[in-house]
């Protein structure tokens, strides 16, 4: 009796805010006088425990890590401490946004414009790399044809691509672009493919038997059935993307975290180079986050 | 006077990377407009593979098949699937799920309110209307199987495919659905062609037991007709002689004549 009831609540509350005819419906069977008092549950102590587990050993490992930086600096002048490193970040971070020139430009600007060519570059690869995919997994003779030669290009190093691209657009900025584009396109790609080969034959039988249109099976089947391989290429191609923008922008110039690494390091500025390492790890860390939680959000729970 | 569905000497062998399989041989079968078909037989004797060819899903060796006087080239929606593990789209509602159906059907001749009451219509049929907004993974097996059997009967078809719909189900949940059936087919008045392997429901539900041997190379090694008045109680039957007598013929035929023989795995 106290399932039914349960499962009525939960009926009236999923269903309530779309048709209230559904809910009066679902309740009406429950005899007023069965639906006893729910007692409320014994409130659960808060879970310290759980949450110290889950906090403490963290915080230890990166303060090891820093306690480590720091035996290590103690009498070292060329490497800085984690104490001056700190309160040099703390300078550079009052001030993102300053510009001295095309070559001296605040923090903000780097990350802004390495985030715009990773923009740039993995969207025109989603926008080229997801569909060819569909197009891959669904057709046998074009899988054929194509996997040679994604199997012969993937594994090439981000920056063997860069001189090709500098030769065709003659310019540094789509340059860095191309690089990112062809180096991101790939997990896509695969992802998609593997994704539309792995639709259960049941969802394809059930479109056989209902006859449906190619465009319904795409949008209501295909595209459903597929988006959460799809992220996971996303996913893995920001990662990508991400990577090699710093590589590409050592080489290109110009503005960008990359380039800011290698400016640094002319200056021998160690301190700025630890700073970037950070931001690249948080941006990337950022990027990996947010583009999960969105798979989280279109994963379906066939359970 | 033609038979509504008519299989005549169909062969099937499957070729794989492993070698041929001859699945089916010379299946001959006649099926009435309103008539209600069990296949029954052992696991691996090929009644799926044949409920997929009258489904059009497969397409046999040699033979032919037709249903309503033409030749059944492909799946369609007035030959309606209903398949064993539901196959509902996860990320459609119940009500979206057999909406697609009628959609896909209906929609051509009809407003988009006509249809949205066709599909209510077809989910209260199973008693599945209070779920409408639910997906699939949030009600149980047995309202899925209902869910499925919704989207079946939403497309009014010509005739019902079920390949062991109650096969997952736990026995009470089988039962209340095969009652439930009964009463769907006894007013739709639908041609069924249903998969099973439990001897209980082939003599509740059907006009005729079509009985397969073992494959490979099955064939139909008998049909059973089953002259049970209808509309037919399963509580008073179990104390009728003649459903007694049915339950054995079946039981005879699939463990004295034609018992199992696991095939040890080459």
């Amino acid at each position: 009796m106290v399932s039914a009831v349960f499962h009525t609540s939960l009926d009236t509350r999923g269903a309530g805010a779309k048709s209230p005819r559904v809910a009066v419906a679902t309740i009406a069977p429950v005899p007023a006088i069965a639906r006893p008092v729910e007692p409320a549950p014994p409130r659960p102590g808060y879970d310290w425990r759980g949450l110290a587990l889950k906090v403490v050993p963290p915080i230890v490992g990166i303060a090891l890590l820093i306690a480590i930086w720091a035996a290590l600096t103690r009498n070292s002048t060329s490497f800085p401490t984690p104490g001056a490193t700190f309160a040099e970040a703390v300078k550079v971070f009052s001030d993102p946004f300053y510009r001295n020139g095309p070559n001296d430009q605040g923090i903000g600007w780097n990350i802004l414009f390495s985030l715009y060519r990773v923009a740039i570059g993995f969207g025109l690869a989603a926008a080229v790399g997801i569909p060819l995919g569909f197009v891959i997994g669904r057709f046998e003779v074009i899988n054929h044809m194509t996997s040679p030669l994604i199997s012969l290009l993937r594994p090439v190093s981000p920056l063997a691509w860069l001189p090709i691209g500098l030769l065709v657009f003659k310019a540094a900025n789509p340059a860095a672009i191309w690089t990112i584009f062809i180096c991101s396109i790939w997990p896509m790609i695969i992802n998609t493919a593997v994704g539309v080969q792995r639709v259960p034959v049941d969802y394809l039988n059930v479109a056989r038997v209902l006859n449906l249109s190619e465009w319904k099976v795409i949008t209501r089947i295909l595209f459903p059935a597929v988006l959460p391989y799809m992220l996971t290429g996303v996913r893995l191609s920001v990662g990508t993307a991400w990577l090699v923008i710093v590589a590409a922008e050592m080489l290109t110039g110009g503005v960008g975290i990359g380039f800011w690494v290698w400016d640094e390091w002319n200056n021998l500025n160690v301190k700025h180079i630890l700073i970037a390492i950070l931001v690249i790890g948080v941006v990337g860390l950022v990027l990996e986050w947010t583009l999960i939680s969105i798979a989280r959000r279109f994963s379906y729970d066939d359970a | 006077m033609k038979s509504f569905i008519e299989v005549q000497n169909v062969e099937m062998v499957f070729t794989s990377r492993k070698g041929r399989f001859h699945a089916l041989r010379e299946i001959d079968l006649k099926v009435e407009r309103g008539e209600f078909v069990t296949l029954i037989g052992h696991s691996g004797c090929g009644k799926s593979t044949l409920l997929n060819l009258i489904a059009g899903l497969t397409r046999p060796t040699s033979g032919v098949l037709l249903c309503d006087d033409r030749e059944i080239a492909a799946p369609g929606p007035e030959r309606a699937v209903v398949f064993q593990n539901h196959s509902l789209l996860p990320w459609l509602t119940c009500f979206e799920n057999v909406h697609l159906a009628v959609e896909r059907v209906f929609a051509a001749s009809e407003k988009s309110d006509k249809l949205k009451e066709r599909t209510q219509a077809a989910l209260d049929l199973v008693n599945m209307g209070h779920a409408a907004a639910k997906r699939p993974h949030e009600i149980s097996g047995g309202m899925k199987q209902r869910v499925g059997i919704a989207r079946a009967l939403a497309m009014e078809p010509k005739v019902l495919l079920l390949d062991e719909p109650f096969g997952a189900l736990d026995a009470l949940t089988r039962a209340h659905l095969q009652d439930e059936l009964l009463k769907i087919v006894a007013r739709t008045k639908s041609t069924v062609v249903m998969v099973t392997h439990d001897v209980d429901e082939a003599v509740l539900l059907s006009d005729r037991i079509v009985m397969m041997t073992n494959g490979p190379a099955a064939t139909i090694g008998e049909i059973l007709r089953v002259d049970l008045e209808r509309p037919r109680d399963r509580v008073e039957l179990v104390e009728d002689s003649r459903y007694t007598h049915f339950r054995k013929a079946v039981l005879d035929f699939l463990y004295t004549r034609h018992g199992h023989v696991e095939r040890v795995a080459a």
